[in-house]
């Protein structure tokens, strides 16, 4: 059953054990960049994406992994409404307290609440994943990156490259694959050698084909599922990322304006003393 | 504050009245109106006016960004994604902070490279160029410390790894890193005092600038052709011509500014900062912001006992050292002319150092491990090569070029040599490109 369950629903990016002896060779395969709707100087989210993304985590993450950092009412942003947000928030239980007797309680959520975590404590969930506490995923899209390198950090700057997280998550979770031969696979431990911090990690792959149900008409395959999730996690690391491009463009245009203008003032200042 | 007597002449009464009982706007006046700045400067010399800018900037948005940090290991990670979420703005100021840390670095580099090129150290500007070194040093405390606030993995183990340079010092090493920390480990009292000093530094910091701008006021700007002024015709009045030209300085750089705000703004950070401080895990490899690289690459140089001193003091001193070696600079340069567009050598050797310091940089990011080992320790005897040997031989063995005789000519020669004929004086001009 402990199985099954993991293998449903567990879904964690770095978990724990590891295989192997140097640092600084992982990940095996270098994360394949993908396209995102975010990227680049006008880049926004994708509403269907990232709806279809939470359910992903709820379906396939959240029994492992907590959001404690994102509060119910932030899902507006999704493109829900007020009662949409209300109901979805109802979905969840947590615990309050005291009342008035003193007693800790539980009720449903509502909108100014936060996601719940799975476990109530670190050590429960390490105790319940073969001692790899799953980490929470508010911050996974910005708290993972794989090194670019040289040269290709130096060309990042001017191609906007940030989506070293997204594209680890994503490669990640579609890196599954069976250890080559004569590889010793510690038991309870999965390879992946998308993996950042060895060969192999404690989570089992999360995703399955048809695993979970889009009714928009996506396809349902590991590799949708992925890259619907992936948005959705960059979006609960950096939800205010449309406003500041928007803002972002707005500023240079005026920046820029203003230089031009700058330059010509100088250029007249200092006519006639050169 | 100095540059012959006083132009100022109040035009109203109650500038009068002010003048005779407190003459701050005289002195206002005196310093960025009519303040006389040679008539050559380039776009290097606008760096100054650039880190005034910074400072405030990094002033007013620690200021808000303070009103709502909770320096408390238990809340402060929580805090400042509270600020990135939450506050109205606050992953704007958050982002501007960080940033701006980096951009101060930028602009702090650039402006000592200008000195060490145009010799701006040189005498008369001792004074000058030591109290801009302190600045420096009280930068990069104030750097280091802050970058602790956020309570993340990379900030705790930096803490940890930095304080424990100090342990390496011979019997008071222990004591000191303890007064450092508030206790044995880098823990609650660690993150409170570093909060309270993050926030005093920068006063500390505007202070000496004041002091910085005092003393350059008094022995006046050096210049591309390093000659000092000599007659009215050398110099322009501070406004409008300084004023302009740091002002279009500026907006260029708050251009690149606002890019890596807007667009790339964990570009220079650190993925590893995201994931709260834990204590029990020690990330794989351990590196500081990015400023501080060529300082992390020389420590790590070391790694061999020198007599009684063993590697990792040896490591410390060095990296104590190549800060240090900076105070000496106006002392070391032995040449009689100032600026390296006269010096060949001296600005071959220059541009070496620039390259070696990046490379330095660069390797400070690697593991110490394989082929990096020898390539930090080349690296770091240039770097001190560069001061202690390069700088004091090359000032007595090198023939400069024909100096000008003064800016004024400098500038004219220029003009005329561009221009059709090829006058005696244009053998003489120097290139202005920085």
């Amino acid at each position: 059953m402990k199985t099954v369950l993991k293998v449903i629903a567990a879904f964690g990016l770095v978990a724990g054990v590891t295989v192997g002896a140097n640092a600084a060779e992982y990940p095996l395969i270098k994360p394949v960049e993908q396209d995102w709707s975010f990227a680049g100087p006008f880049g926004t989210y994708d509403r269907g994406e990232l709806q279809r993304g939470l359910k992903v985590y709820r379906e396939g993450c959240a029994a492992c992994h907590g959001l404690e950092r994102v509060a119910f009412r932030t899902l507006e942003d999704l493109g829900y409404s007020d009662a949409q947000v209300r109901a979805l928030a109802a979905e969840f239980e947590i615990q309050d307290g005291p009342d008035a007797d003193g007693e800790m309680f539980m009720r449903a959520a509502i909108p100014s609440d936060y996601f719940p975590d799975p476990f109530p404590n670190p050590q429960a969930a390490a105790a319940s994943n073969n001692g790899a506490a799953p980490p929470d995923l508010s911050l996974i899209a910005k708290a993972r990156a794989v090194e670019r390198g040289f040269p290709t950090f130096v060309f990042d700057i001017f191609t906007q490259y940030a989506e070293s997280g997204p594209d680890y998550v994503y490669n990640l979770l579609t890196g599954y694959e069976d250890a080559p031969e004569g590889y010793e696979q510690q038991p309870g431990t999965y390879y992946n050698p998308h993996f950042l911090a060895g060969t192999s990690l404690s989570m089992a792959p999360p995703l399955q084909e048809g695993l979970i149900s889009y009714d928009d008409g996506t396809p349902e395959t590991v590799e949708q599922y992925a890259h619907d999730v992936t948005a959705f996690l960059m979006w609960t690391a950096e939800p205010h990322l449309e406003q500041r491009k928007r803002m972002g463009f707005v500023v240079m245009l005026f920046l820029v304006g203003f230089a031009g203008l700058m330059y010509l003032t100088k250029r007249k200042v200092w006519a006639g003393a050169h | 504050m100095s540059g012959g007597h006083s132009t100022y002449t109040p035009k109203t009464g109650i500038g009068r009245w002010i003048d005779t009982r407190m003459p701050l706007p005289r002195l206002v006046h005196d310093s960025f109106v009519s303040y006389p700045v040679p008539r050559n400067l380039n776009y290097a010399y606008t760096f100054g006016g650039i880190l005034s800018i910074m400072l405030v900037v990094q002033i007013v948005t620690g200021v808000v960004l303070a009103m709502h940090y909770s320096a408390h290991v238990d809340y402060a990670f929580d805090s400042v994604e509270k600020i990135m979420r939450d506050v109205n703005s606050g992953w704007l100021m958050r982002y501007l902070h960080a940033n701006g840390a980096s951009m101060f670095f930028i602009a702090v580099y650039l402006h000592i490279a200008r000195g060490l090129y145009y010799g701006s150290y040189k005498a008369p500007r001792e004074l000058l160029w030591i109290l801009g070194v302190i600045i420096y040093l009280l930068m990069m405390a104030t750097a280091f410390m802050g970058y602790v606030l956020p309570w993340g993995q990379m900030s705790f183990w930096g803490a940890t790894v930095i304080t424990g340079f100090f342990t390496a010092i011979p019997l008071v090493g222990e004591w000191v890193q303890q007064l450092l920390l508030g206790g044995f480990a880098v823990d609650n009292p660690t993150l409170n005092r570093f909060f309270s000093l993050h926030y005093l530094l920068p006063f500390m910091i505007a202070g000496v600038v004041v002091l910085h701008v005092w003393a350059l006021h008094v022995t006046g700007q050096t210049n591309p052709t390093g000659i000092e002024v000599k007659q009215k015709t050398d110099t322009l009045p501070f406004t409008p011509y300084a004023t302009i030209k740091d002002a279009f300085a500026m907006i260029l750089f708050f251009i690149m500014f606002a890019y890596f705000v807007f667009y790339i703004p964990n570009y220079l950070g650190h993925a590893d900062n995201y994931i709260p401080a834990d204590a029990l895990k020690t990330p794989s490899h351990i590196v500081p912001e990015w400023y501080f690289l060529p300082f992390y690459a020389i420590l790590r140089a070391i790694t061999f006992d020198i007599g009684p001193i063993d590697s990792k003091l040896g490591g410390v001193l060095a990296m104590f050292g190549a800060i240090a070696v900076l105070f000496f600079v106006p002392w070391l340069d032995t040449s009689r002319v100032r600026s390296a567009v006269y010096r060949p050598w001296y600005k071959l050797a220059f541009w070496l150092f620039v390259i070696n310091s990046i490379f330095l940089g660069w390797l400070g990011s690697r593991p110490a491990e394989g082929w990096y080992i020898p390539a930090m320790q080349v690296s770091t005897v240039f770097y001190f090569g560069f001061f202690l040997i390069v700088m004091p031989v090359l000032g007595l063995i090198e023939t400069p070029k024909r100096l000008p005789n003064s800016i004024t000519e400098a500038v004219l020669g220029k003009k005329k040599g561009t221009a059709s004929v090829q006058p005696a004086g244009a053998n003489a001009s120097p290139e202005t490109k920085g």
